[in-house]
């Protein structure tokens, strides 16, 4: 058959970088977009639920803003047409509005999804947090560091010291050796002057002298410990209800977060009070709720009292942050006021966060102003009245904790 | 790795290609190139091209086509062919050797509509790679060049490729220059000779104004804004050329998917059977078959659709009922017909000539609305309602998918405001998008942007300035 249809192939070349990976570069730039459009709606994100609670390692999905390819698209009101099984009914319904952008992917002319996600990890994410708090000092310095004084160290031998440690086996070799030479002296001595060689005895006494004695010599160390305690501390009175919960846990998570990158070993404690205090697990800290009035002092108290018994402040870098809606009894203000002063001098940062979402009532009591009256430079309050204020407060608070290593 | 050699592929290919030739399909010279699933993602993203011009949104096109690859949501084509002469297939080493007997096939009935089809005339195929090329070329010059460099040269693409689509669609009419547009509208405006004027009166024509940029409302944004944006910069013109030129490229594919799926799936079946393929294989065949034409619920499968509308005009040429045999010109074959409409039509054309209540209501396709949350059947291919159906159908396909926006004006209000205009059709704009998308021509043009539409039934102007975004209704 005559055929003028000409065809050929092309064998199968491995991948080379140039042929196989020819997008890296715009992979790379696309990947940049992504993180700078994180950074910009960071506030945002970790306003979502989602990422609260999460494990470092797992993947998180972001909906990110700004990465779209924006074209002229129909809206939602244009139809469209659609394939059924053979009995399509009117009225029938047959999937999800989209509420952007509609269509399906032809030869990539339509956005075809409405949002755009991206996967990270929350300990990029948390990167990128902290890349956004710029807090270049923090980065390079580490934070406090408490100096811990371990006395048992030991470090060489010493002519002087106390009974105690004196070293038995060197202090007997000491005279041994000087015996020895001793000995040795002493026949030289007598090669000289014959005369004397009689009167030596063979077995005379030979006692310890002040110079055999060594003692071990002990050197205070200093250790320097890089140890925190995250005390998370909640109002969970009748006044709490989940968004304020929820804004509560936010800020909590994200303080973890933080100070997670900061020390090496982070413990954290829940404590939940209304009129009294009890240190509860992270589950009951944030669904069990309670009732009753408040007595904030309460969980103050309670926080020392952990703190001194577990945490020395000598030890551990102590974090504590308070969550309320600041509807504390009025006869308890005046103890509130004192504790939260004595729980800042343990801290190495203290924090009250007064949580009134948008459309309480404003006129409640308001504990921003008591604590105003406490003059400590650790110690700072923020407001956050919805989910996109959590991530300036917390910025505030962090704030201080830089001006305090400043001043330092 | 697959148990067959080149040597099996080549062998089927020839046999192939006898069928081809036998059944009177008219391709360009072949090149298959075999390639393994990341090669395959890299080409998609780029599509197909083997050189392309950087730019993330490709990254990002990569690592979403990668995301669903990797999660099991799609797999990877069978194969990919790009128009050109000659014209390019990759073929996936993994697959067995069944799927490559079908992917060839395929590929030829795609070769052959490239050619042939009217739509892909003004394609030019045997430039196709060097184009690409070129423009590739000519892009990274310009990234290189340190007065210009990546950031400029990419927020300008990004600019650029948002108005890609708003260009012409029937590229196989002559696009007049504004000097022949003038001379048509004096042309039209003339009142013709008339020997009854004193017996009747006749409507009195109205002047065209000349004077007007565009004459007529034009609809190649990017070209226009290169011409009449004289701020623009050499390099940024030349963006605009090669951003529009590429979108040229992938109109006739947008405009044709069900045919061309259609046209592929329709040989790809005549030639394996006619193959006589050995039973293990042509079991095979069949399942691999089904699975790309199969009807997909609440969808639209372009392979199906197209290849149920090619069989229907075969059958109508072959076997017409008496009512069908009226409207078809007579002495025509089953063969001849589907090879005259694979030339002259495109997707909108073809689904409006040749899909019919019947089918419609075999295919049971039905017409779907936003109903708050859902998407709700409003309309199903009944007696009363199969009209509707297909007329939204049709409004829809290609590049009906896309709104019609036109400049009106270049100089609006005297103080060189962009106007542009959105020919509404009962569809509204996506409000977030069309913000957004006049940022950017505000980008491109330099000065106020304003873009007349319909939003809910009111008459609307969006406008992007210096101060930003506004929407106004109008009366």
């Amino acid at each position: 058959m005559d055929r003028t249809l000409e065809s050929i192939f092309r064998p199968f070349e491995g991948s080379s970088a140039e042929r196989s990976d020819r997008s890296a570069g715009d992979r790379a730039r696309h990947r940049l977009k992504v993180r700078e459009s994180i950074r910009e709606n960071i506030a945002d994100i970790i306003a979502e639920e989602s990422i609260i609670g999460k494990d470092r390692e797992k993947i998180i999905k972001v909906p990110i803003r700004g990465i779209r390819e924006y074209k002229f698209v129909y809206g939602e009101n244009a139809p469209g047409v659609g394939q059924g099984g053979g009995d399509s009914q009117t009225g029938q319904v047959v999937g999800k509005a989209k509420h952007t952008g509609k269509g399906e992917d032809k030869a990539g002319d339509q956005p075809g999804t409405d949002y755009y996600e991206t996967d990270v990890t929350l300990e990029e994410l948390i990167d990128i947090m902290f890349e956004d708090l710029e807090l270049p000092d923090l980065e390079r310095k580490a934070l406090r560091q408490i100096e811990a004084y371990r006395l048992a160290k030991r470090k060489g031998y010493r002519q002087v010291g106390i009974r105690v440690r004196l070293d038995k086996r060197r202090t007997v070799r000491a005279r041994v050796k000087r015996k020895l030479a001793s000995r040795r002296a002493h026949a030289d001595a007598t090669l000289e002057s014959p005369a004397d060689a009689g009167l030596a005895p063979s077995r005379e006494r030979f006692p310890f002298h002040d110079d055999d004695l060594i003692y071990r010599h002990m050197v205070t160390d200093v250790k320097r410990e890089s140890n925190a305690v995250v005390v998370c501390i909640m109002d969970t009175s009748g006044s709490m209800d989940t968004m304020k919960k929820y804004l509560a846990r936010s800020f909590f998570f994200l303080l973890y977060q933080f100070i997670c990158t900061k020390y090496r070993n982070v413990e954290i404690v829940f404590i939940a009070h209304h009129t009294e205090a009890n240190e509860v697990t992270e589950e009951e800290f944030f669904h069990k709720g309670e009732s009753g009035g408040t007595f904030i002092s309460s969980g103050y108290l309670k926080t020392l009292e952990i703190v001194q018994a577990r945490y020395h402040p000598s030890l551990w870098n102590v974090y504590a942050f308070h969550c309320s809606d600041g509807d504390n009894f009025d006869s308890d203000n005046p103890a509130a006021l004192r504790t939260a002063k004595e729980l800042a001098e343990v801290c190495n940062l203290f924090g009250y966060g007064e949580i009134k979402p948008l459309g309480s009532r404003y006129y409640e009591s308001s504990m921003l102003n008591i604590f105003r009256r406490l003059d400590a430079d650790n110690f700072q309050t923020v407001l956050i009245e919805r989910k996109e204020d959590i991530w300036p407060s917390f910025k505030a608070f962090l704030a201080k904790d830089r001006g305090r290593e400043q001043g330092a | 790795m697959a148990a067959h050699t080149l040597k099996d592929l080549e062998y089927w290919d020839a046999r192939i290609r006898d069928k081809v030739a036998e059944f009177g399909l008219d391709c360009f010279p072949q090149e298959f190139e075999i390639c393994d699933h990341t090669q395959m993602l890299g080409y998609m993203a780029y599509s197909g091209m083997p050189s392309h011009y950087p730019h993330w949104s490709y990254g990002k096109a990569y690592e979403k086509l990668k995301t669903l690859y990797d999660y099991g949501v799609s797999g990877i084509p069978y194969e990919m062919v790009i128009n050109s002469n000659p014209a390019l297939a990759y073929l996936m080493r993994d697959n067995s050797l069944c799927l490559h007997i079908l992917t060839i096939a395929h590929v030829y009935g795609h070769n052959d509509f490239f050619k042939r089809n009217f739509t892909f005339r003004t394609t030019r195929a045997e430039f196709t790679i060097g184009t690409f090329k070129a423009h590739a070329d000519r892009v990274r010059h310009y990234v290189d060049t340190p007065s210009i460099g990546l950031e400029k040269v990419e927020s300008f693409l990004d600019a650029a490729h948002s108005l890609s689509l708003q260009c012409r669609r029937n590229l196989a009419v002559k696009k007049l220059s504004q000097e022949e547009e003038r001379e048509r509208l004096i042309a039209v405006a003339t009142p013709r000779e008339d020997p009854f004027q004193r017996i009747h009166r006749r409507r009195q024509p109205t002047e065209p104004d000349l004077k007007r940029v565009p004459p007529t409302p034009e609809e190649d944004l990017l070209l226009f804004i290169r011409d009449h944006n004289p701020f623009l910069q050499e390099w940024e013109k030349d963006l605009l050329t090669i951003v529009h030129e590429e979108a040229q490229y992938f109109i006739p594919q947008i405009e044709t998917k069900i045919m061309n799926e259609g046209w592929a799936s329709f040989w790809h079946k005549q030639i394996l059977d006619a193959l006589e393929l050995p039973q293990e294989l042509h079991l095979e065949f069949l399942v691999r078959h089904n699975q790309v034409v199969r009807p997909i619920p609440g969808q639209l499968n372009p392979y199906h659709l197209g290849l149920k509308v090619w069989e229907d005009i075969e059958r109508r040429g072959d076997r017409p009922t008496p009512e069908e045999k009226e409207n078809l010109p007579p002495g025509k074959t089953g063969r001849d017909l589907v090879f005259q409409t694979r030339e002259v039509d495109r997707d909108a054309s073809f689904l409006r000539r040749w899909l019919h209540e019947t089918l419609m209501r075999d295919l049971d396709l039905f017409r779907y609305e936003a109903k708050g949350d859902d998407l709700v059947v409003s309309e199903v291919s009944d007696q009363e309602g199969w009209r509707r159906v297909k007329e939204t159908l049709v409004k829809s396909v290609g590049m009906g998918s896309i709104p019609v926006i036109r400049v009106e004006d270049a100089d609006h209000n005297h103080n060189r405001t962009l106007l542009l205009a959105h020919l509404h059709d009962g569809r509204d704009l996506q409000l977030e998008y069309a913000e957004k998308t006049l940022a950017y021509v505000h980008r491109l043009w330099g000065r106020e942007v304003a873009l007349e539409t319909v939003v809910n039934g009111k008459r609307t102007v969006l406008t992007y300035g210096e101060r930003g975004f506004s929407a106004k209704a109008s009366k």
